[in-house]
């Protein structure tokens, strides 16, 4: 086991490299753009390339790559174009944002799809059963971002129910520690900041959610109906255990399984739509700031943010295998 | 991975023995009929006949195809064309809706929507079947060399096998937007960027389809039988294998062309796409009429809507499919 | 495993949680969530600030902060342009024009509870004169350079002298500019907040000069990030960076009148739609730059949309060092009547802009009604084409994406209905579309490799040098045409000391610009900003000057 988790840490690294390699060249583009970032049209050509000159970036590409691979050891991703701070204070400070949210979608997603896929596969045919169905094909289909529109006319603009952008609002002024919005207003008491973090996550939780809910949904339902058949159940129930007894020791114990080996996988779809979600909202996480150095071509950030990101999901994929193993014991990792 | 394809003892022929070994033979081939009974194709082609959901997905298809491939000829207006500016009835907060003309008003720029709706099926089509062939192609590519190459190479072919997947791995590790965006931050936005882009993110998903599967059947009997027939390993996978592996590949090349017109819409919302409105797409309408959501939801709706029926049909199509061709379900 | 209980649990947390929120929201406010409290304005705008120091500044975030926190010794009118006092109440020059005496005001404090007097004001300017090292960089110091030139000791060769020679304490509330010339700049420029007048104590004692840091990494120092000190009526309070806040709040020992709010917020919402619904559901009450389609129907729902004066010009660039075309003048004047520019401002900007026929405001000094007209006439521009034996031109067209200016709101569009105008002409369009940061403007106005394309200019202060001179007093490759008559008397202009002469050449040099064709100007927008509909007090500036001090919540 400890051999296996090694040996998938080190794959990790060439990995990585290649994509770093990849991620250089590809979004590294000479002759670059910060000097325009800075003066707009009041710039001169005269200006800009004295900016372009003080930067670094008219040297060759080999050189740059060189001196970013040396602070990548370093674990220096560089600094931000558009905001001037590192790229690691601005990943730090915003990625307790998406955390909240994916946590958020999390929750409503298997909150809402595991009894939801079960009920289904429960009364297979019924009209329950189709509209998850149905509901959870139509899920896959509908663009993240044009729900999300939906959501906040719908709810935030015309019914005001929620607010509409942002994690908190402004002028609560609520003490920050560990810029986990909901854990901050829990540890200093201020339950008002708290619950309108909360309040914050509602929507854009809800949109983000849209599509593993509907994964999960089809996932437990079709794992559920399968297990439903097995002979073992067919004997508990002639046992005479209770609906209650056979759902909890063996439908779901077993049915859960391959939700828990499809966390990696929603785990990515939650990433990707964070993006897409973050923006809309303008909710300050990792994804709507991705978002705006894609419009201002921020390379560090980029590419900062997204080895980050390979990283972090290639550890839950690995968590997701390792726990897979544990959970059933037929399954010998190699 | 190590390959667990088990290694029998290899079968020579002596002269004497190869009639028995024949017999051998045409027994394994009956067997193998047997399993199969009336072939596959035409056992799914009858599931899905009696499959609602699978004729609801057809339908909406050929709609689809219909539109995108007929429409353009027989629009009312050239999508192109700014006819509401010349006629002065565009003004910053107010675009004109449906009327007698104009089926679906005008769109923020003076063109005919409907008009703009139907070409950009086409569009919309061509965006999605070339990003799925492309994934489609590499993917198949990569995904059955390194299934040969496991299944029937022995050292080097595992080794080959290592290597392809490492690739395949790089690529899996991003999710599959920001793998898109990175592709396409790096070429520029136009619509081969956005092709591109999309299709590198299914290349994954159909090489490790298509290498599971070749590994499959590089398992199954009947390729064990013709290897010690001494047909040329090569021929074995590319006339026996690769045909038998072909209906998952089928499967989910309908299911990734949905997700492709998806993720192209989202392309273009982040500002990546092709921004030439000379050549109407659903996905660069829906980001385009952001901005007049107030004004005219309509322009966003139409698109949107289009998107999802369409997504929708070769979703239901797609899982019908891999429902009907998948012969442990059973009903 | 007991699946079913921690789902339950699970469920219970969810819905104690909002009720808890829904309680917590009802005790908060009653007006909907979000509201701020009556003397708090949150305002959303679309970009962060890059810096809290004016001087070091030239993005428009950065100088709307500091416009409420800093002054200068002039400043524009409250909605307008014209030079009024500031924190000097009168300037004369001398007999040679080149040295101006500036008689101070009294009694003022900076928010450190230092005095402002006449040194203060020489400290300052001396410590933009004598910038070394980075602070000599133009991405540093852009406007002080745009002004001024140079500095005391420039230490890169290719720049120009400094305008400004020095600066002289005559007594406590007098103070002596000298320059080394007349010009146009003086006093005008020094209302932009780039001369904004700081604490010198703070200045010290926060190492405001120190710019440092390596060249792609360059780091201000604490005074510009985290202790700006001013004298105007808003001090800063605090900066939340990932959160996108600024926060500031009202300076009670200011000399003027005391600003109504206690709290001004700053909130970055970079996307369009959301600023307006945050503007909406309450969670903020204002925000910068409202699209063209959402001016009515905000005013529709009482809100309270402010627009400015047009103060800007959009035009289309035409580069004779291009395609080689380009040079013939009634290739240019062809262009020119080929595009329908009504119709442009009628469908896509704001109620109020209007056809540009040259390239300055007509609000401006030196305005001429005289000048060349291309009024839309296709059959006239057809005919130019063919008398130039250019019938089957292909021009490269060049439009920004990802961005939003006050003279163009929607580039795309724009650009969307222009190339369809020159293709009805004869003219095939090659639209080349990139993004604004960070290659348009390297693309567009360097080199040659480009035919066509958009820009324009918001005005800095009122004077009309600060347009056409931007433009054309010198060769650029904006533009590719080298026209020494031109460019002497855009020189002859600029060093005359007598306004009513000025005005009289900028009269001039705008027909000439109509003729020599350049370019054609195609619009200008007056930018809207919008407040909730309880706030009064604020009026619209031309140069994007809006002071907040006189907001105030009305029921």
């Amino acid at each position: 086991m400890f051999r296996f988790i090694v040996r998938r840490l080190l794959q990790l690294i060439p990995t990585l490299f290649g994509l770093s390699i990849l991620l250089f060249i590809w979004l590294h583009r000479l002759p670059g753009g910060p000097e325009t970032a800075l003066l707009g049209e009041r710039g001169t050509p005269e200006s800009r390339a004295a900016i372009r000159e003080s930067l670094g970036l008219n040297e060759s590409v080999l050189i740059q790559y060189g001196r970013f691979v040396k602070r990548l050891v370093q674990l220096d991703l560089g600094t931000s174009i558009s905001t001037k701070r590192s790229v690691t204070t601005e990943f730090l400070q915003r990625f307790p944002g998406t955390v909240e949210l994916t946590i958020t979608a999390m929750v409503i997603a298997i909150g809402v799809g595991i009894p939801l896929g079960y009920l289904a596969a429960r009364r297979r045919g019924s009209f329950l059963d189709q509209f998850s169905v149905g509901g959870s094909l139509l899920g896959t289909c509908i663009p993240i971002f044009f729900l999300a529109y939906v959501l906040k006319a719908i709810f935030a603009e015309n019914l005001g129910w929620f607010p509409t952008i942002g994690r908190q609002d402004a002028s609560i002024e609520a003490t920050h520690i560990t810029n986990f919005f909901v854990l901050d207003g829990i540890l200093t008491r201020e339950w008002d900041a708290a619950a309108d973090a909360i309040w914050h996550l509602v929507l854009p939780g809800v949109a983000l959610a849209s599509i593993p809910l509907a994964i999960i949904v089809r996932i437990t339902r079709a794992s559920v109906l399968e297990v439903l058949g097995e002979d073992f159940v067919r004997t508990a129930e002639a046992k005479g255990l209770t609906e209650r007894t056979i759902r909890r020791r063996h439908v779901l114990r077993n049915a859960m399984l391959p939700v828990a080996t499809s966390i990696g996988l929603l785990t990515g779809l939650l990433l990707s739509g964070a993006v897409l979600t973050e923006t809309v909202f303008a909710f300050s996480g990792i994804g709507a700031f991705i978002k705006d150095a894609i419009s201002n071509l921020d390379y560090p950030v980029l590419m900062g943010f997204i080895m980050i990101i390979a990283v972090v999901f290639a550890l839950v994929n690995l968590l997701v295998d390792v726990s897979y193993s544990l959970i059933d014991p037929r399954v010998r990792v190699r | 991975m190590r390959s667990t394809i088990p290694r029998g003892p290899r079968m020579t022929l002596a002269p004497g023995k190869k009639k028995e070994k024949l017999d051998r033979l045409a027994e394994l081939s009956a067997v193998r009929d047997d399993e199969q009974g009336v072939s596959l194709w035409r056992e799914a082609m009858r599931r899905l006949r009696r499959n609602p959901s699978a004729i609801v997905g057809a339908a909406i298809l050929v709609i689809f195809v219909l539109v995108a491939v007929v429409g353009p000829f027989l629009v009312p207006f050239d999508p192109v064309d700014q006819s509401g500016i010349r006629e002065g009835v565009i003004k910053p907060g107010s675009i004109p809706g449906s009327s007698a003309e104009h089926w679906l008003g005008y769109d923020h720029q003076g063109r005919d929507e409907f008009s703009r709706l139907i070409v950009g099926a086409r569009q919309t089509l061509i965006v999605g079947i070339v990003s799925t062939l492309i994934g489609l192609t590499i993917g198949v590519t990569i995904g059955g060399i390194a299934g040969a190459a496991a299944g029937l190479g022995g050292r080097w072919g595992r080794l080959i096998d290592s290597v392809l997947m490492r690739i395949v791995d790089m690529l899996l590790s991003l999710p599959s937007l920001l793998l898109a965006v990175s592709v396409a931050a790096l070429l520029g936005p136009s619509l081969t960027t956005v092709m591109i882009a999309v299709g590198v993110v299914s290349v994954p998903i159909f090489a490790r389809l298509l290498r599971g599967s070749m590994i499959a059947q590089a398992n199954r009997d009947y390729v064990l039988a013709a290897s010690s027939l001494g047909v040329r390993k090569s021929r074995i996978a590319i006339s026996h294998i690769v045909p038998n592996s072909l209906a998952p590949v089928i499967v989910q090349a309908t299911l990734t062309l949905a997700t492709a017109i998806i993720e192209v819409a989202a392309l273009s919302f982040l500002g990546l796409g092709n921004p030439d409105s000379t050549q109407p797409e659903w996905g660069l309408m829906l980001a385009d009429a952001q901005v007049y959501l107030d004004v005219r939801p309509g322009l966003a709706i139409y698109p949107a809507l289009g998107i999802i029926i369409t997504a929708l049909g070769f979703t239901l199509l797609g899982e019908a499919m891999r429902e009907a061709l998948d012969p442990k379900l059973r009903r | 495993m007991r699946a079913a209980r921690p789902k339950a649990a699970i469920a219970v947390i969810a819905v104690a949680a909002l009720a808890v929120a829904g309680c917590a929201e009802s005790d908060r406010d009653n007006e909907g969530s979000g509201q701020s409290t009556k003397d708090t304005l949150v305002f959303g705008t679309a970009g962060d600030p890059k810096v809290l120091d004016p001087s070091l500044a030239s993005d428009g975030e950065s100088l709307r902060v500091a416009r409420q926190i800093f002054e200068t010794l002039v400043r524009p009118e409250e909605g307008g342009t014209k030079v009024t006092p500031g924190l000097a109440e009168s300037w004369t020059p001398d007999a040679t024009g080149t040295v101006w005496t500036f008689k101070l005001r009294s009694g003022v404090k900076f928010h450190d509870g230092t005095d402002f007097n006449a040194e203060a004001v020489c400290v300052n300017f001396n410590r933009w004169y004598n910038a070394t090292g980075l602070m000599q960089s133009a991405d540093v110091t852009a406007y002080w350079q745009d002004v001024m030139g140079g500095f005391a000791k420039n230490e890169n060769p290719d720049l120009p002298a400094s305008l400004f020679k020095s600066c002289t304490v005559k007594d406590a509330t007098t103070v002596d500019l000298a320059f080394t010339a007349v010009s146009s700049k003086v006093p005008a420029a020094l209302m932009l907040p780039s001369f904004s007048i700081h604490s010198p104590k703070a200045l010290q004692e926060f190492d405001a000069s120190n710019v440092s840091g390596t060249a792609d990494d360059i780091k201000y120092p604490s005074y510009a990030l985290e202790h700006p000190t001013g004298t105007g009526p808003f001090k800063f309070k605090s900066w939340n960076v990932a959160d996108k806040t600024l926060t500031i709040e009202r300076n009670d020992a200011y000399w003027g009148d005391k600003a109504k709010l206690k709290t001004l917020v700053f909130r970055t919402i970079s996307d369009e739609n959301a600023r307006k619904q945050a503007l909406r559901s309450g969670d903020i009450q204002g925000y910068d730059l409202v699209g063209p389609a959402d001016v009515e129907p905000l005013k529709g729902e009482g809100f309270n949309v402010l627009t400015r004066p047009a103060f800007n010009i959009l035009y289309l660039a035409i580069n004779q060092k291009g395609n080689p075309k380009l040079a013939d003048v009634k290739v240019r004047q062809a262009i020119a009547y080929a595009l329908n520019r009504q119709a442009l401002v009628d469908s896509k900007l704001p109620p109020g802009a209007e056809v540009a026929q040259e390239f300055m405001p007509s609000t401006v000094e030196g305005w001429n009604d005289q000048v060349t007209k291309y009024d839309y006439n296709l059959e006239k521009a057809k005919q130019l084409l063919a008398e130039a034996g250019a019938s089957n031109l292909t021009l490269r067209f060049h439009y920004p994406t990802e961005v939003t200016r006050p003279y163009m709101p929607n580039p795309k569009d724009i650009y969307e209905l222009l190339s369809a105008d020159l293709k009805a002409a004869g003219i095939t369009v090659q639209g080349i579309p990139l993004k604004w940061t960070p290659d348009y403007l390297n693309a567009t106005t360097s080199g040659n490799k480009h035919d066509l394309h958009l820009l324009g200019w918001t005005g800095d202060y009122g004077d009309g040098y600060n347009f056409i001179g931007t433009f054309f007093s010198r060769p650029k490759d904006e533009w590719g045409f080298n026209n020494k008559a031109l460019f002497d008397k855009f020189a002859q202009a600029d060093s005359t000391a007598d306004a009513t002469a000025r005005y009289a050449l900028y009269k001039e040099l705008n027909a000439d610009i109509m003729n020599l064709l350049p370019g054609v100007p195609i619009s200008h927008s007056p930018p809207a900003l919008v407040l909730g509909k309880d706030v009064t007090g604020v009026k619209a500036s031309p140069l994007t000057d809006e002071r907040y001090a006189t907001a105030e919540f009305k029921s």
